[in-house]
């Protein structure tokens, strides 16, 4: 089938569209420059960058048509188009978030890097290639390196942003080498086309080989244990906006592919995890990333004092339960993925923006700096509350029912019934583990009197908005998942799950 | 008005308290008293009009999460009624009690009226997904009411009990999965579930895993320790409200989940729990025999007591889980009433619990309605008849008797220990001897308040009137107990 380039172009307008947008806001930057007005500056360049985020939801909606290109190289359909908007509408947040930047006169960069890194994610998504799925998860990887380096004054920021690139260029090259040995297995790219060779050759030693240095490098980007040190350090000492949005759109971007690839390519590889009749292939590899990210992401979390690295250690164990779903396997697993990582995002993201304020007016994230937060906005504090009880799995929030959902898509999977129950009581375990920081957490907010002097805040009305608007999401998804969860089977359902 | 609106009553109470702001703890408190007025009157009108008919009435159901099999379904039987009733007039006691919060009150009662919702919820569910959600919503509001309005060792106290809880709903929460898993029904409908035989061997390890975690809450030796820290570190209407209906919702849990849903489990583990109710109500009224501590004195006792509840779940025949239902209702009035008189009568106005300082006071002098007030809920509590708890505990012995008779026995011995800590304590704190030496309190003790007594004497009347006439209450138990939902348990123990 020969490559239609309009056809292409229709397909990824929304991709195309964050490009061009992202050029704008540098040469708009440019132009403004002159004026040396940085609030102007970040004003001008966050609307541009948020007007794009979201006229490339709409275009998604009403422009993109379903279909795929030659090869698996991009494809479109319900499924993927929900996705994208939920990191596009993340990757708003994000930059509302951070429309009070200051630790950079680069404002035109910093949201040009952060929209290359949404389209980044956007392509992660629709790949079902793994050439494509590889160059799209370097330039979203690239991106956020920058971002979590932007703040050039701060050395434990450029020393994070090093960490991250080098961890996360070794995680690149056995990425890489992993799917070479797959393509030598199976002798495909594409993820239908591997499936069958995967099919037909049977297990071979090669693809298993392969098959566990491809989880190991998506391991890495979705920060799950032994592979996730760079994340406290990445989420410490970047720019709390940018930590935000390395949390919350790279990672639904990164668990969805993970999930998809899983399943639709090496679904014939999947092996079983269930306990005592371990077979090899990905399921127990996923398995075991689960079991030490949530052992050790919890245990972690427990000795911190800084809250954006609570957050990382948090976000570590996290993605153990979330890979708990995938290790189930299946289309359930799929959905249930999905819906825990858009509503984690959610969560994270409102999270990150309360600790930007509280940094912004008290000039730390320590878990002093949070010491009576209750009594001097109280608004805030409810909000923090809520994420972090969601963080914690209480009902009627949207993390509760999230977890929820993935132990009982695990117990119920392919794995066979009641299979995984020994990773689904671990992660119960690890649960209430868990629940100790976030009361800490709770407990200096809403227990504690301040020991912090406090600053003034400048104006922070649009991320209020940000923080209220992920909260009442929180709520409203946590009581009414169906708002998500019908669309999402349907969808799944379309693509023939 | 009717069973369901007493959710909504107290969940738009606790919005409506929220929103006041913290300026004015009068118009806090006032809008306390009328929700949970509201949600007892609300309660009782649905009590009346329930009948006593063996039926499931289902209050309220719609689809919640399709696909799932997750609905929302509010329903009630005769046991859920009881507890109902019991969880208004705790709500309303407890609220009385508290009327002097001036700090935060805004705060406190908008997540007392949560916490209160949430056991409604969890009395009302008839899915499963949504009894968890209640079940986990109430334990957030009881962290928060002890770690900022408690007094002793307060932080410590919410966290240890927050850790309990936490922990015992992660272990119901597997349970409660896989149960769903296995019935292979694909629906979260507890009275389908409680048809659906589950396999023997599956009942033999679940059963113990949501029991054990359903009764954590509920004081299970060797998991009680939560209970005396929690109780004593707990403001008034936090340990009122935890005696009362929190430590029931994890007995209503064990009998609702553990014991409707699995009845093999239950026949096979039954001597197991007897066994460990009896060690609860002996060893905890010795620990509180020899307490310095007023408030620890009846935080053992709540967890001695509520070994009686445990006990009769354990004998699994009609006598004796009927008692078991009874003794939660009067152990929360009675519990109730008792942590009132230490917390709100005595301690907030004399600033100690220790006993030996109290004795010195002649508190029976200083406070003579406290005084009598405690007299005569110790005498409820001893199960003396004419109270409450006479006519529950000794429908649980007698159940015990029938199935375990050894641990009727030992559980007689535990009743006979009862009374010895409760008469040390009542002679301690109000009617010492005269060899004691008098001291004079340090500021005169303001006079027992109009709440105070009405909320003491709502709280002993109800315990009263059900000693006195157990048989509406034990009509609705009855009932409840032969409803469609406990077929199941019904023919596997083989009752008539």
């Amino acid at each position: 089938m020969a490559m239609n380039y309009l056809d292409l172009a229709r397909l990824a307008a929304a991709e195309i569209l964050l490009v061009v947008t992202a050029l704008v806001v540098l040469s708009v930057d440019l132009g403004l420059r002159q004026c040396d007005d940085l609030a102007r500056r970040t004003r001008w360049a966050v609307a541009l960058g948020v007007a794009g985020c979201v006229s490339a939801v709409v275009i998604l909606w009403e422009l993109v048509p379903e279909g795929a290109m030659p090869a698996g190289m991009f494809a479109s359909d319900a499924l993927t188009r929900g996705v994208k908007a939920g990191v596009l509408l993340l990757t708003a947040g994000s930059l509302l978030l951070s429309r009070g930047i200051r630790f950079t006169p680069h404002v035109g960069e910093y949201v040009a890097t952060v929209i290359l890194g949404a389209v980044g994610m956007l392509l992660i998504v629709s790949s079902e290639n793994v050439l494509i799925l590889f160059l799209a998860l370097e330039l979203a990887s690239l991106c956020l390196y920058i971002l979590t380096g932007f703040d050039k004054r701060s050395a434990q920021g450029t020393e994070a942003a090093l960490k991250y690139f080098l961890f996360g260029g070794m995680a690149g090259a056995v990425l890489l080498f992993g799917l070479s040995l797959v393509y030598g297995a199976t002798g495909a790219i594409e993820f239908g086309k591997i499936a069958q060779g995967v099919a037909e050759s049977g297990v071979s030693p090669v693809l298993l080989m392969g098959l566990v240095m491809v989880m190991v490098g998506l391991g890495f980007k979705v920060a799950s244990a032994p592979f996730h040190f760079w994340a406290p350090d990445a989420y410490q000492a970047a720019p709390t906006p940018a930590a935000g949005f390395i949390a919350a759109g790279s990672k639904v971007a990164s668990f969805f592919i993970l999930a998809k690839l899983a399943e639709s390519a090496f679904g014939p590889a999947m092996g079983s995890s269930a306990w005592g009749r371990f077979a090899p292939g990905w399921s127990p590899v996923l398995a075991t990333m689960a079991a030490m990210s949530m052992v050790w992401g919890n245990l972690a979390a427990l000795m911190q004092t800084n809250v954006k690295r609570l957050l990382a250690y948090s976000a570590v164990a996290h993605a153990g339960y979330t890979l708990v779903a995938i290790a189930a396997g299946g289309p359930e697993g799929l959905s249930a993925v999905t819906f825990y990582a858009v509503t984690y995002a959610i969560t994270t993201l409102g999270a990150f923006g309360v600790v930007g304020l509280v940094e912004s007016a008290t000039g730390g994230a320590e878990l002093d700096h949070f010491a009576g937060l209750v009594k001097r906005s109280p608004r805030l504090a409810v909000c923090l509350g809520i994420f972090v009880l969601s963080l914690a799995g209480i009902p009627p929030l949207a993390g509760f029912f999230g977890k929820f959902y993935l132990f009982l898509v695990a117990l119920d999977g392919s794995v066979g019934s009641l299979g995984l129950l020994w990773l689904v009581a671990l992660g119960a375990a690890t649960t209430c583990v868990s629940f100790y920081y976030y009361l800490v957490l709770l407990k200096k907010v809403f227990v504690e009197d301040a020991v912090m002097p406090e600053r003034a805040a400048p104006g922070t009305g649009v991320e209020s908005a940000v923080v209220w608007a992920s909260t009442i999401l929180v709520v409203l998804l946590g009581c009414f998942p169906g708002w998500i969860l019908t669309p999402l089977r349907s969808a799944l359902m379309a693509v023939g799950w | 008005m009717g069973l369901a609106h007493t959710i909504w009553i107290s969940l738009l109470g606790a919005a409506w308290v929220a929103l006041l702001g913290g300026r004015r703890p009068g118009a806090a408190r006032a809008v306390a008293l009328i929700t949970s007025l509201a949600g007892l009157i609300s309660g009782l009108v649905g009590a009346l009009g329930f009948g006593v008919g063996n039926e499931l009435v289902t209050l309220w159901r719609v689809p919640w999460v399709p696909g799932l099999g997750i609905d929302f379904h509010l329903a009630a039987d005769g046991v859920s009624v009881v507890m109902v009733l019991l969880t208004g007039i705790a709500a309303v006691a407890g609220v009385l009690f508290s009327w002097n919060i001036e700090h935060r009150s805004n705060e406190f009662f908008g997540l007392y009226l949560l916490l209160i919702a949430g056991v409604y919820g969890v009395f009302l569910s008839f899915d499963l997904f949504q009894f968890f959600a209640f079940y986990e919503l109430a334990i957030v509001p009881k962290y928060f009411l002890i770690a900022i309005w408690g007094s002793t060792r307060r932080e410590y106290g919410a966290m240890k009990l927050a850790l309990y809880s936490f922990v015992g709903s992660a272990m119901v929460l597997v349970g409660v999965l896989a149960m769903v898993v296995v019935s292979g029904n694909g629906s979260f409908d507890m009275v389908k579930l409680a048809s659906t035989p589950l396999p023997v061997g599956f009942q033999a390890w679940a059963f113990p895993l949501v029991f054990v975690g359903f009764a954590i809450l509920a004081g299970l030796w060797p998991f009680h320790t939560w209970a005396p820290t929690g109780h004593v570190a707990a403001p008034t209407a936090a340990s009122m409200l935890l005696a009362g209906v929190v430590m029931k919702l994890g007995a209503y849990g064990a009998l609702r989940v553990a014991m409707m849903l699995m009845p093999l489990g239950a026949k096979q583990w039954g001597g197991v729990v007897a066994g460990l109710a009896v060690v609860g109500i002996v060893y905890a009224a010795l620990v509180a025999l020899v307490q310095t501590d007023f408030k620890f004195v009846i935080g053992y006792s709540s967890v001695s007591h509520m070994g009686f509840v445990l006990l009769g779940l354990a004998a699994a025949n009609p006598r004796g889980v009927a008692g078991a239902v009874l003794q939660m209702f009067s152990h929360g009035v009675i519990a109730g009433l008792l942590f009132g008189v230490v917390g709100r009568m005595v301690y907030e106005r004399t600033h100690t619990r220790e006993l030996s300082l109290l004795e010195g006071l002649r508190l029976a002098r200083l406070l003579p309605f406290a005084g009598v007030i405690f007299v005569l809920a110790s005498v409820a509590s001893m199960g003396l008849p004419g109270f409450s708890g006479f006519v529950a505990e000794l429908q649980v012995l007698m159940g015990a008797w029938q199935a375990f008779p050894a641990a009727a026995l030992a559980a007689g011995v535990g009743v006979v220990l009862s009374v010895a800590f409760t008469l040390r304590v009542v002679q301690r704190a109000f009617l010492p001897d005269d060899t004691v030496p008098v001291t004079e309190p340090e500021h005169r003790l303001a006079p027992i308040t109009v709440p105070e007594k009405l909320g003491a004497l709502l709280l002993l009347g109800v315990s009263l009137w059900v000693g006195i006439a157990p048989r509406g209450l034990m009509e609705w138990i009855d009932a409840g107990l032969a409803s469609p939902g406990f077929a199941t348990l019904r023919s596997t123990m083989g009752w008539p």
